[in-house]
């Protein structure tokens, strides 16, 4: 599994998100250390993909700052195509793009923003595919695949751009059950090879087991963090007790 | 046969008649039709693009224009917008093609065509998922790259059954150019049935015309629709690819 070349640390600073004077995100500070893993848990509605968007920016945060390896990301001149290139990103709905093949879904960024000649990127893009298991489905279109296959691609897809960072957006909630690990399998992978990942997630056990920090936001607000050895064992708050009791 | 049914066949049927057009239609008419249409579809398609991306945009400023266009040119009596290009445009000095009728009879069909057009463009475009444009910005793409390669190719795809009834539209509406005056040699198929009704009192130049027509917008229509079925399908059918098991999911 390709790790960050560099593994760069994220600072959530004071993020706030208001959606038609509704406030979704309250004050959310939260720090990233570089080659770390950070899940993020919570309720539905708790704003925990809210918050993950805003550090890419697909939201705009309504106030506060987002620091991606020493750069302001949230500063007015900053270059937002050039950072989203190095934040790799994979959602919940896969998202691939339904008109290209496997290999094309995963060239076309190499080709466009970093500007590999399309040798060099079908070689990057099939070295990838390979790391997930599905070079023999380069040629496919994505509606030939199972959900399954289509999240490798993505994130075949992302790590392509050799990213900084990896955010995951409930990668696996569309999963049938049975695919569920191979996923959680790779990302496992992933967060050991020292890439600095931000997982929202519902797998209580895969926090466990493979994040360095766990952080649980209700209501738009951080209600605990810490390691997930406090969090998951001596939960110090109702509502983080209430919620790990109805996730079991 | 009874009288009025033998009236009936002789106005609209009279297979001499037919005949004797149709060299003409074909040598004459056909060509001019298709050049007409086809400048007409480029010029709307190249319009329906820019507007169409202009029609989706945040800022009022750029979207106001092209709601303009579009309302106006779509609201418009065809018949008026080909006199206000084709007459309009050179009395005001702008002879952009000279004396020529013709081109002008295109530019305005393009117009029209284009103010629909980019109707079509912009709810095939507004179709696409907000996923798509999230996962390719997300990958850095720009907010154009990412139009480019991956919402106008999927946004196009989905409306081209209706693309194709406006290219239909096109080609009979280049009949209407005999408004601007031809050249024996520029007329398109509807001028040169147009011309030979009048001689001969009777309808049945009108009739292979409409023949004519026909033969040329139902093959379209399938040409597309076969063409909507490959997009769809992926270029052609894959093969089951074979899976070690170290690549099994």
């Amino acid at each position: 599994m390709s790790s960050s070349r560099h593994p760069v640390g994220v600072h959530a600073e004071n993020i706030t998100k208001v959606f038609d004077r509704h406030p979704v995100l309250q004050d959310v500070s939260l720090k990233v250390e570089p080659g770390t893993t950070t899940c993020i848990i919570g309720p539905s509605g708790s704003g925990k993909s809210t918050f993950l968007r805003c550090i890419n920016r697909l939201e705009e945060p309504t106030a506060g700052r987002i620091v991606i390896g020493g750069e302001d990301i949230t500063s007015d001149d900053a270059d937002i195509d050039a950072i989203r290139s190095r934040v790799g990103m994979v959602f919940q709905s896969f998202n691939l793009f339904p008109h290209m093949t496997v290999l094309r879904n995963i060239t076309l960024a190499l080709m466009r923003v970093r500007k590999m000649p399309r040798d060099q990127a079908v070689a990057v893009a099939e070295a990838q595919l390979e790391e997930v298991g599905l070079l023999a489905l380069k040629d496919r279109r994505p509606s030939q695949l199972s959900g399954g296959q289509q999240q490798r691609v993505a994130i075949a897809r992302a790590l392509a751009m050799q990213p900084d960072v990896m955010l995951f957006d409930e990668a696996t909630s569309a999963l049938d059950p049975e695919l569920v690990k191979g996923i959680l399998e790779i990302m496992k992978r992933l967060a050991a090879s020292g890439m600095t990942m931000m997982v929202v997630t519902h797998e209580l056990r895969f926090a466990r087991e493979a994040a360095n920090q766990v952080v649980f936001l209700d209501r738009g607000h951080i209600v605990e963090s810490g390691p997930p050895d406090k969090v998951f064992n001596t939960p110090s708050s109702d509502r983080l007790r209430e919620f790990l009791s109805q996730m079991l | 046969m009874p009288e009025g049914l033998q009236r009936l066949w002789r106005t609209f049927f009279d297979v001499d008649q037919i005949m004797a057009i149709l060299p003409e239609m074909l040598a004459v008419g056909v060509p001019n039709t298709i050049i007409l249409a086809l400048v007409a579809v480029v010029i709307g398609t190249v319009i329906g693009l820019v507007v169409s991306m202009m029609l989706i945009s945040r800022n009022a400023i750029v979207r106001m224009p092209a709601r303009t266009f579009v309302d106006v040119f779509r609201g418009l009596p065809v018949i008026l917008t080909i006199y206000l290009v084709g007459q309009g445009l050179p009395i005001a000095g702008i002879r952009i093609f000279g004396g020529n009728s013709y081109a002008y009879a295109a530019l305005a069909l393009g117009l029209i065509e284009g103010a629909y057009i980019s109707e079509i463009f912009r709810s095939g475009i507004q179709s696409v998922e907000r996923g798509q444009m999230e996962a390719s910005r997300s990958l850095g793409l720009s907010y154009f790259e990412t139009m480019r390669w991956v919402i106008v190719p999927q946004g196009i795809r989905r409306v081209l059954p209706a693309l194709t009834g406006q290219f239909i539209h096109i080609i009979k509406g280049s009949s209407l150019v005999y408004l601007l005056g031809l050249l024996p040699d520029q007329r398109e198929i509807f001028s040169i049935a147009s011309d030979a009704s009048h001689i001969s009192g009777t309808l049945s130049p009108m009739v292979a015309a409409g023949i004519v027509y026909l033969c040329l917008t139902i093959p379209l229509t399938y040409a597309v629709n076969a063409f909507d079925r490959r997009l769809r399908d992926g270029a052609r059918p894959t093969p089951e690819p074979v899976l070690t098991p170290a690549h099994q999911s």
